[in-house]
């Protein structure tokens, strides 16, 4: 019925109406139900950032084309929620066995100022070895966590400071289009479908 | 999880009460303790346990001391509704008769800030729990691996 109305008008305001529609569907029933409308990451392939992984190596958005990805943003001197998201993430990939070889997954810091490259394979050696640990300049930081949508804020603290950051897990598929989010110490069962259900979307494109 | 934790009664935990005068908080017992390893000393360590108010009076935890850093010190994590985790000093936690206070990943936690000698997986270290009663109580904190996610697993 709103629909209808909406067509009346001009295409703008129709496609203003879908958009709401859209919106709604998403917030409500989608996959994306924990993500609040508009703030849903961008394609892989339409974010552009380039970073150091922890080996060295130059990488961007379109390294994670290809594969299914699961991504998220943390740094290294984060005590609680950093580490645990790390190990809810092993665990999650050793759920998953030998598929976890056909996953790309990234860990994102947003304290490129003490984490350097040194700093993150020191870190990342410590969970599962999928994991890949990502820095660079402060600036290209900025630009993926503005891709995902993530926010992370620095906050002084009585000894020295601490980040605010986004706890969750984005989930892209092969092509690079997001498929869901993984909220902070979300449960494995619930977890590990949903990686499920990003790699089958890879399968299904593949056929 | 949580029943997990409930249902291992860990040998892990010590009380050692003060004296006799201080009732509300002898009434204390600490369960299920534990810390993650840290790498080297730079970064604030983490550690984890269920404090569990036996007693008929309210206890209130004021402060906490161990040799193993300067700046011991509960605080709080806590993630909005759009997923954005921020951590704090949590203050005096005040525990009512019969409650337990939980401290476990993503939530209440114990920050051990300015880490005096690296925590290693497989040691242990001491922390004591100060009560406003004045009450002291000594908790040997097993410490597991950095990528350990409870007290045993």
């Amino acid at each position: 019925m709103r629909r209808r109305k909406f067509l009346g008008y001009a295409g703008a305001v129709t496609a203003a109406g879908g958009l709401t529609l859209l919106a709604g569907w998403w917030r409500v029933d989608g996959p994306g139900a924990p993500t609040p409308p508009g703030t849903r990451p961008l394609p892989l392939t339409k974010m552009e950032f380039k970073l150091t992984d922890h080996e060295g190596q130059t990488v961007g958005p379109e390294t994670l084309i290809g594969k299914p990805t699961l991504a998220f943003f943390g740094f290294t001197f984060c005590p609680d929620v950093c580490p645990t998201t790390l190990s809810d993430i092993s665990g999650w990939l050793d759920a998953l066995g030998e598929d976890a070889e056909r996953l790309n997954v990234v860990f994102i810091t947003v304290d490129p100022e003490r984490d350097t490259v040194e700093i993150m394979e020191d870190y990342v050696a410590y969970f599962h070895p999928a994991i890949r640990g990502w820095t660079g300049s402060a600036d290209q930081i900025a630009r993926a966590a503005e891709g995902f949508r993530a926010t992370y804020e620095r906050v002084p603290t009585d000894n020295g400071y601490t980040m605010n950051h986004t706890a969750s897990v984005f989930l892209f598929d092969a092509a690079g289009d997001f498929v869901s989010t993984i909220d902070y110490h979300e449960p494995r069962e619930f977890a590990v479908p949903k990686i499920r259900r990003a790699m089958k979307e890879e399968t299904t494109e593949a056929t | 999880m949580k029943q997990m934790l409930f249902s291992v009664v860990a040998g892990l935990a010590l009380s050692l009460g003060t004296s006799a005068a201080h009732a509300g908080s002898d009434a204390v017992v600490v369960e299920d303790a534990w810390a993650r390893a840290s790498i080297g000393t730079s970064r604030p360590g983490a550690a984890y346990m269920e404090i569990r108010n036996r007693g008929e009076e309210a206890v209130t935890l004021t402060g906490l001391a161990t040799d193993l850093a300067e700046m011991p010190e509960i605080h709080r994590t806590s993630t909005d509704d759009q997923g954005v985790s921020s951590m704090a000093p949590a203050g005096d936690i005040a525990i009512a008769p019969e409650a337990t206070v939980t401290l476990e990943p993503g939530g209440l936690h114990v920050m051990l800030m300015r880490l005096q000698r690296p925590m290693m997986e497989g040691e242990s270290f001491s922390l004591t729990l100060v009560f406003s009663d004045g009450g002291e109580m000594k908790v040997e904190v097993p410490i597991r691996s950095i990528s350990a996610r409870g007290p045993e697993d």
